[in-house]
C-alpha cells in the first residue's frame, strides 16, 4: 500500500528529468521492480493510472521489467538464482543471506518527445 | 475504448492519450478520425471509407520520442537521508533499533517492557510511528522514557527524514538506545531505511508459523527477529519448534530470540544481546 507514495515519488523524478531534458511530455516510464522490493506491480499499475492524469505524463504507458531475485553462496564462492524464498544454495544446499540482485525499485528510462 | 488506438475515451470528451493527439474524440456520426497536432508538426490520420469498397489505411502515429536513461533508485532520496541519519546517530554513541510488526504482535508491550526492565542500565528514547493517536506513546512514556510521537495519517511505514525529526525532540546526547516503532504493518516499512543500527521483525505466536514465509522482503532484512508470546503458544495452538523453523530458514541471518513480554520468559537473553550491542558502540568509540 506504499506504492501510491513510491509512485508520486518516480513520477517527480520524471518530471524533474524533462525539465532537464528540455522535453514537454512523458510517453513511457520504464521500471525495473525487484521481486524482493515489497512492491506489488499491480498496486504499482493502479497508482499510476490515479497519479498521471494533468501531469506531464498524462496518458503515458507503464512498463515494468520484474527483476528476479540473485543470491551469492558464501561456502560455494558462486551466484545463483533462488527457486523458493529461502534462498537455498542449489550447489551445496546451505541458505544464502547474501542478496545480490531482487530489491530493486528503479525508473529506468522515459520516452520523452 | 476506441478500438483503432486504445485510448480510453467516451465520445464527444476531450481526451489525451499516449499518442499525443488532443482532440474531440468520435464527434457525432462521423466516421472514426483521429488528429495529431503534435509540437514537430505531424498530422497523422485514420480513416475510415466505409462502404466505398475495401480500402483501408491507418498511419502509424509518428511522434518524435527520444528514450532517456535514468537508472535512479525511486527511493534513493530516502537511502541518502537514512545514510547522514546512520552517521548522525553514530556520531551520538546511539544504538537504534527500527521495529517492525503486524498490528497487534506485541511491539509496544515488549518496548515498554524493556525499556522498563532496562530503566537502571540503559538510558533510551523512544520514536514511535502510529497512523492516529498517541496512546502508544502515553503507554511507552510509563517506562519514564522520553516518547516522541509520529502520527502519519494514511502514510503506512515512516521514512527516514520523518524519523531525525522526531527524534531531535529526545535528548539524544544523553541516551545509549533509541528505539524507532515503526507503524503496525509488515510489508511497506521493510523499504525504508532509516538509519538503524539493527532492524528487528516481531512476531507473535498468535499469527501462524508460516508468517515468516509470507512476508520474506521484512524477515530477510532483519538483524533480529523476536518471536513473542510464547507463554500462550500451546493455547492458541502454535506449533513453536515449526514456527522456529521458518523463521531460520527465511532468515539465516538473524539473532532469534524467543520470549513472551508479559510472563517475562526469554527476556534475560535479548537483555544481554542488547547490552552487548550497546557496549560495543561504546567501545567502538574509545577505540576510534
Amino acid at each position: 500500500m506504499h506504492e501510491v507514495s513510491l509512485m508520486a515519488q518516480t513520477l517527480e523524478l520524471a518530471i524533474a528529468q524533462v525539465h532537464t531534458q528540455q522535453a514537454n511530455r512523458i510517453h513511457r516510464l520504464k521500471m525495473r521492480i525487484g521481486e524482493l522490493s515489497g512492491v506489488v506491480p499491480e498496486a504499482l499499475a493502479f497508482a499510476f493510472e490515479v497519479a498521471i492524469p494533468g501531469t506531464l505524463a498524462a496518458g503515458a504507458v507503464l512498463e515494468l521489467e520484474t527483476v528476479p531475485a540473485r543470491c551469492h553462496c558464501r561456502a560455494c564462492e558462486r551466484d545463483f538464482q533462488p527457486t523458493d524464498w529461502f534462498y537455498e544454495c542449489p550447489h551445496c544446499g546451505q541458505l544464502s543471506s547474501q542478496i545480490l540482485a531482487g530489491k530493486e525499485i528503479e525508473l529506468t528510462s522515459l520516452e520523452v518527445s | 475504448m476506441c478500438g483503432t488506438c486504445g485510448c480510453a475515451t467516451r465520445d464527444d470528451i476531450k481526451i489525451a492519450s499516449s499518442t499525443g493527439h488532443q482532440q474531440q474524440h468520435h464527434p457525432g456520426d462521423e466516421p472514426h478520425h483521429h488528429h495529431d497536432h503534435d509540437s514537430d508538426g505531424h498530422h497523422h490520420h485514420h480513416h475510415d471509407h466505409d462502404g466505398d469498397g475495401h480500402h483501408h489505411h491507418h498511419h502509424q502515429p509518428i511522434t518524435k520520442t527520444r528514450e532517456i536513461a535514468i537508472g535512479q533508485a525511486v527511493l534513493a532520496q530516502n537511502e541518502q537521508l537514512a545514510a547522514r541519519n546512520r552517521d548522525y546517530f553514530q556520531a551520538q554513541n546511539l544504538l537504534v533499533l527500527n521495529v517492525m510488526s503486524s498490528p497487534g504482535s506485541g511491539k509496544t508491550t515488549w518496548i515498554e517492557r524493556t525499556l522498563t526492565d532496562l530503566r537502571d542500565r540503559l538510558s533510551a528514547g523512544v520514536v514511535v510511528g502510529d497512523l492516529a493517536t498517541d496512546n502508544d506513546a502515553q503507554r511507552l512514556r510509563r517506562s519514564g522514557a522520553p516518547v516522541a510521537q509520529i502520527t502519519t495519517g494514511t502514510l503506512c511505514h515512516l521514512e527516514a527524514d520523518l524519523v531525525l525529526a522526531a527524534a531531535q525532540h529526545l535528548p539524544l546526547e544523553q541516551l545509549d538506545l533509541l528505539v524507532v516503532e515503526n507503524v503496525g504493518n509488515l510489508v511497506c516499512p521493510a523499504a525504508y531505511d532509516l538509519g538503524e543500527s539493527l532492524r528487528v521483525v516481531l512476531l507473535s505466536t498468535t499469527e501462524g508459523e508460516d508468517k515468516p514465509l509470507k512476508y520474506p522482503t521484512a524477515f530477510k532484512s532483519a538483524d533480529v527477529v523476536i518471536l513473542n508470546k510464547i507463554d500462550i503458544a500451546d493455547v492458541v495452538g502454535c506449533d513453536r519448534e515449526l514456527a522456529v523453523n521458518n523463521i531460520r530458514q527465511i532468515a539465516p541471518q538473524a539473532q532469534l530470540f524467543e520470549l513472551s513480554a508479559r510472563s517475562g520468559e526469554g527476556l534475560d537473553a535479548w537483555y544481554q544481546f542488547l547490552g552487548d550491542k550497546v557496549r560495543e558502540l561504546v567501545t567502538a568509540k574509545v577505540l576510534a
